[in-house]
């Protein structure tokens, strides 16, 4: 193909989305709803997915060990830990920093009063998860390790994080399939209306002798840009939503801020943008070559 | 140029529209086809374009086995025929010069080219003013020579023509007529669907006569025959 015929029918596919104004108005503003609501919605899954991650990162299983254990017991414990796959890192707490903390956290000036280290059975390893599925592997496997007394785990925290974050993950994908399967019935539609009022134009074309693809061809790139802006408008609204929530969120209730860490807008968009772009374009171009296959038998 | 042997096409319902059609049209014929309403002339052009098949029989246009051809040839075996019909055809939501140039678009000529041969053969069909007018606010009379010009600028050998002068006034019609002649005195054969008897009367050219599907005279330098 000719470099001119190419730019020719890319005007012509410019041109047709003018030509029928409302119709691509109509279009472009329900893939653009389409995928407002994807981005409202992947903002908050992706906050609360980041969320659980960092509740997760502060689950930990500690393990205390038995009476008079050895120091290289101790140690050798600690490396066979550190080398399971399920563990992060470990953290060794000894008998005096688990004083330090415990007076610092309840004791204050009380403390005093005490001569030795009341807590010297209670030297221990702090172990972080990678993952917290991973935790009941990692609890069976020290339960059957020589010299460990006590195992401390939060068992609830652990399967309901789990599961919360793969029930959001499916309701997710099954709400971005409906809005997908919509936003392609949509174009399907306008491109065939578009067809329908062109039926005429598109049967003198084929009687000079144009082929499939010069026929064709400005219907798809019709629907490409439809998608392409249809993405865009939401995108701003979008980005204006989410960094004027986050703001107000954060200020009106300081007390979360300590608790609640949202992922920056930036970062959001860093992702957002490009899905929502090939989404809409792959919508528009979907959408419109399959139909312009179905109704222009050429 | 153009043959046709024991040609029939039936369509789904009633009599045959054409009935063992045999006819050959050499190259730089012009030729009348007349014949009533429903005589089937509109057919032979529609099986000529290859927009229908015959039921039986074969059709070779510029040497084309036209029942033979595949989906993707039809467009390019169509550039080689010029067309032109009663209600024009042409493409309402662009200007003179754009409905012209698209045909050269469809053959992909390079744009320098298209930026001269459009405004050649507009000038050739008396419409060099007119370039940038739309379809709607032309005469019927100039429809037609924008539709001529579009027949002909890809300079096709074989020019259709199924009622050119179906919706204007005789001084048109005679304009369109001539310019067809001129169009075929420099070598494109050219057939010509009419109703109009005067034009075929004086002009003397080649006059087949179609009647219930059925070719029942042809003539050299003939006459428009009403009954037979
Ligand atoms: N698409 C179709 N389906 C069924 N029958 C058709 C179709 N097109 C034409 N016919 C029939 O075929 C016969 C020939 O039609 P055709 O259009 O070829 O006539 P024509 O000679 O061009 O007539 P006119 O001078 O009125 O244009 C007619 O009886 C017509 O009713
Ligand atoms: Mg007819």
């Amino acid at each position: 193909m000719r470099f001119s015929t190419f730019i020719y029918t890319l005007k012509q596919g410019i041109a047709n989305i003018f030509r029928n104004k409302w119709y691509s108005l109509a279009s472009i503003a329900t893939i653009g709803a389409c995928l407002f609501m994807f981005g409202i919605f992947y903002s908050i899954v992706a906050n609360f997915q980041y969320i659980v991650k960092e509740a997760q990162n502060g689950v930990a299983v500690t393990v205390f060990f038995d009476e008079g254990l050895s120091q290289e017991r101790i140690a050798e414990i600690g490396s066979l830990i550190e080398a399971r796959t399920e563990v992060d890192h470990v953290n060794f707490v000894s008998a005096d920093e688990a004083w330090e903390g415990f007076k610092e956290e309840y004791l204050g000036e009380y403390a005093d009063g005490f001569k030795d280290n009341p807590l010297k059975n209670s030297s221990n390893y702090e172990i972080y998860l990678r993952d917290v599925s991973m935790q009941s592997a990692l609890v069976s496997y020290l339960e059957s390790t020589e010299g460990i007394r006590l195992i401390n785990k939060s068992e609830i925290t652990a399967k309901t994080l789990t599961s919360i974050n793969s029930l959001v993950g499916y309701v997710a994908i099954g709400i971005i399939i409906i809005l997908l399967c919509v936003s392609v019935f949509l174009i399907a539609n306008t491109v065939t209306i578009g067809i329908s009022v062109r039926k005429e134009e598109i049967n003198i074309m084929k009687y000079i002798g144009a082929t499939d693809f010069f026929v064709r061809f400005p219907f798809v790139i019709e629907g490409i840009l439809i998608g392409a802006f249809g993405s865009l408008v939401p995108l701003g609204i979008v980005y204006l939503i989410y960094s004027n929530v986050i703001g107000y969120v954060l200020n009106k209730f300081t007390v979360l801020s300590s608790i609640l860490k949202f992922i920056p807008v930036n970062e959001i968009f860093h992702t957002l943008i490009p899905v929502s772009v090939c989404i809409g374009v792959g919508i528009g171009f979907i959408g419109s070559f399959t139909t312009v296959r179905k109704h222009i038998r050429v | 140029m153009i043959t046709l042997d024991h040609v029939s096409k039936s369509y789904s319902t009633g009599a045959p529209a054409l009935n063992d059609v045999s006819v050959h049209i050499e190259t730089g014929e012009f030729v009348f086809i007349v014949g009533d309403s429903g005589s089937g002339k509109s057919t032979l052009i529609k099986l000529l374009l290859r927009e229908l098949l015959p039921t039986s029989g074969t059709i070779e246009v510029n040497g084309v086995n036209v029942g033979k051809l595949k989906h993707r040839q039809i467009p390019k075996f169509r550039r080689n025929i010029g067309v032109v019909f009663q209600d024009f055809r042409l493409l309402k939501d662009r200007n003179v010069y754009e409905n012209v140039a698209f045909a050269q678009r469809i053959v992909q000529v390079p744009g320098k080219q298209i930026k001269k041969n459009v405004p050649s053969v507009l000038s050739i069909v008396g419409l060099a003013g007119k370039y940038k007018a739309r379809p709607k606010q032309l005469s019927g009379g100039e429809q037609q020579r924008v539709a001529l010009a579009r027949a002909l600028v890809n300079n096709p050998p074989i020019l259709l023509a199924d009622e050119p002068t179906g919706n204007l006034d005789p001084k048109n019609s005679w304009e369109i007529m001539k310019l067809l002649e001129e169009i075929n005195e420099k070598g494109t054969t050219v057939l010509v669907v009419t109703h109009n008897r005067e034009i075929v009367n004086a002009m003397k050219k080649r006059v087949v006569t179609m009647n219930k599907g059925v070719i029942v005279s042809d003539q050299k330098e003939g006459s428009y025959i009403d009954e037979i």
